[in-house]
């Protein structure tokens, strides 16, 4: 495996060579990485509310959003502004200081997770050695803020749909973290860029999904429910609880709590790609193609063309489950709370046990096709 | 002295006062929920110690644990019982709170007695970084198996206790009165028959 363009290298030695020293241009470096990914993260959101708005429509039979910008994508754009610009409201009765930090605290753990998405080789904010294990457990921050916002709100609907956004949340945390560990069993590793390289190979025959294929289901019903999306959408139902934890909020809070859902989104599907569809990697092996027309891997263009062809391929993946998942949104009834929890103790748990079972198994009797 | 220990000796301090200051918080303020998120942010800042101390595992199970699992069963209690009670003022209070603190103090004299006097050998083993997880899981499995298999008991003795506690049906038509008041836990009486009831004689 080459190791690809290294651009944190490049970018030192070139500080370097202007004249700064090596530890200054590290730190110059640092954020940078930071930045892009937090505005690719934002930028997220609105092509995901842009597919969102005309999926749904079309799936309706509507066509959307058509004025605002070229087919309508500017339409998040000036919801978001519409957001920002409104009154800033704590209700007379709620908690202000527990009312104002709720929304931060279901945000914040979401962009954070962002760490550990790679792109490319190189291209990851840091390749952390519990990587995977990173991203379950910043998920599990997220309930804490939806119980505060619920409990500050000093409303019954809120409240009810923060207690039932938490007991969704834990519920679904574990066949998720099941369905990861049997990920991680095979590839010996918790580090997102290892699960990539050891789905590499054999180009689309070598992806997870065919090892995996219940855990694959497993990983994306569970993250459907973590992400509180349409089939597990209880806590904010609205026929039942008005809007769940969201009822007292408005203006930017409320916007965080929909920055926060989308951001969510995405971030599964591309976990989903990372862990199952092998991440930045193309269908069929970039080595053998350029193998095959006579080009070295280390030429400068191939590699660049490479990592342009990664990043594309980690989105492309990514907004596909995203298509997915809002078909299944107007495809599916949303379930009931007893039926939701049913479904997460009563048979995905057992599932994911017994496809954890299976692949130490598999792992033992099969360690060339398993990851031995 | 360069810029990463800088940033570390840093963070050090900034979470040491965090902890210490939202530890205080958890004793000191009379909102029990405030307490409750009070002790996530306990939580969460000794994480960072363990961050601090190379130990990302450590720290990341940390917050999966205690933040996300321990600290919402405590809010879920508090929120779910909700009960808006009253207290009502007791006499000499103040005896019980001397008690308290002179306990308290005792404490923390012998604790900070036994980490002056005791020789602390710092050990010089090379730090095992990212191969931590496996060093982990090679002692749960030798020297560590007792207390670990020990441990896998008591969640499950707990995880029978809890299905014991949430099997428990109730019959809207028995008598209350006539039911055998020992062994049986105690439960509200479910509003919805009474006021199914009372429909019924008003008809």
């Amino acid at each position: 495996m080459s190791s690809g363009i290294d651009l944190q290298e490049s970018f030192i030695q070139i500080l370097v060579s202007l004249g700064l020293p090596p530890s200054l241009a590290k730190l110059v470096w640092m954020p940078l990485p930071m930045l892009l990914i937090l505005i690719a993260a934002t930028v997220s959101i609105f092509i995901a509310v842009w597919l969102e708005r005309k999926i749904s429509a079309a799936a309706q039979q509507r066509i959307g959003p058509e004025y605002i910008g070229p087919l309508g994508a500017l339409q998040a754009t000036a919801d978001g502004i519409k957001l920002i610009f409104k009154e800033d409201i704590n209700p007379a009765q709620a908690d202000p200081i527990l009312f104002t930090l709720g929304p931060a605290l279901v945000v914040i753990p979401v962009f954070v997770s962002y760490l550990v998405v790679p792109f490319g080789q190189n291209m990851v904010i840091t390749d952390l050695g519990v990587g995977i294990f990173l991203w379950i457990a910043l998920s599990s921050v997220t309930p804490i803020g939806l119980l505060m916002s619920g409990y500050s709100s000093n409303n019954k609907y809120s409240l009810l749909g923060g207690l039932r956004a938490t007991a969704q949340s834990i519920s679904y945390e574990i066949p998720l973290a099941l369905a990861v560990l049997a990920v991680v069993m095979m590839s010996n590793s918790l580090s997102t860029i290892d699960i990539v390289n050891q789905q590499a190979g054999y180009g689309i025959l070598s992806w997870n999904i065919w090892r995996q294929p219940v855990g694959f289901l497993l990983f994306w019903i569970a993250a459907l429910a973590e992400c509180e999306r349409l089939p597990f959408d209880l806590p904010e139902a609205e026929e039942e609880i008005v809007a769940g934890y969201q009822t007292e909020y408005g203006g930017m809070k409320f916007g965080l709590f929909y920055v926060g859902s989308y951001v969510n989104l995405v971030l599964s599907a591309m976990l989903v790609s990372v862990l199952y569809l092998g991440g930045w990697s193309f269908p069929i092996p970039v080595e053998v193609i350029s193998g095959g027309l006579g080009i070295s891997e280390t030429t400068p263009w191939l590699q660049v063309i490479t990592a342009a062809l990664g990043i594309m391929m980690t989105l492309m993946k990514a907004y596909l489950l995203v298509f997915l998942a809002v078909l299944l949104r107007w495809t599916v009834p949303r379930v009931r709370i007893d039926q939701l929890l049913d479904l997460g103790w009563k048979f995905l748990l057992p599932v994911s046990l017994v496809n954890l079972l299976l692949t130490a198994a598999l792992k033992l009797a099969f360690p060339f096709a398993f990851g031995g | 002295m360069n810029l990463a220990e800088g940033v570390q000796i840093v963070s050090l301090g900034i979470l040491g006062v965090l902890m210490l200051a939202s530890a205080l918080g958890v004793v000191l303020l009379s909102n029990i929920v405030y307490s409750a998120f009070l002790l996530a942010m306990v939580f969460a800042s000794i994480s960072g110690l363990y961050i601090l101390l190379n130990a990302g595992f450590v720290a990341a199970a940390q917050i999966l644990v205690y933040v996300g699992a321990v600290n919402i069963l405590i809010l879920f209690g508090i929120m779910l019982v909700n009960k808006r009670e009253d207290f009502q003022p007791v006499a000499n209070a103040w005896i019980g709170k001397a008690a308290t603190a002179a306990v308290c103090a005792g404490l923390f004299a012998l604790l900070s007695s036994m980490v002056l006097a005791t020789p602390w050998h710092l050990s010089s083993a090379i730090p095992a970084g990212e191969a931590a997880i496996e060093v982990i899981g090679q002692h749960f499995f030798s020297d560590f198996l007792l207390p670990f298999e020990l441990a896998s008991v008591l969640l499950l003795m707990a995880l029978v206790g809890a299905i014991i506690l949430a099997r428990r049906e109730y019959v809207p038509d028995e008598e209350p009165e006539n039911e055998q008041k020992v062994l049986t836990l105690r439960e509200r009486p479910r509003e919805l028959v009474a006021a199914a009831s009372n429909d019924l004689q008003n008809d």
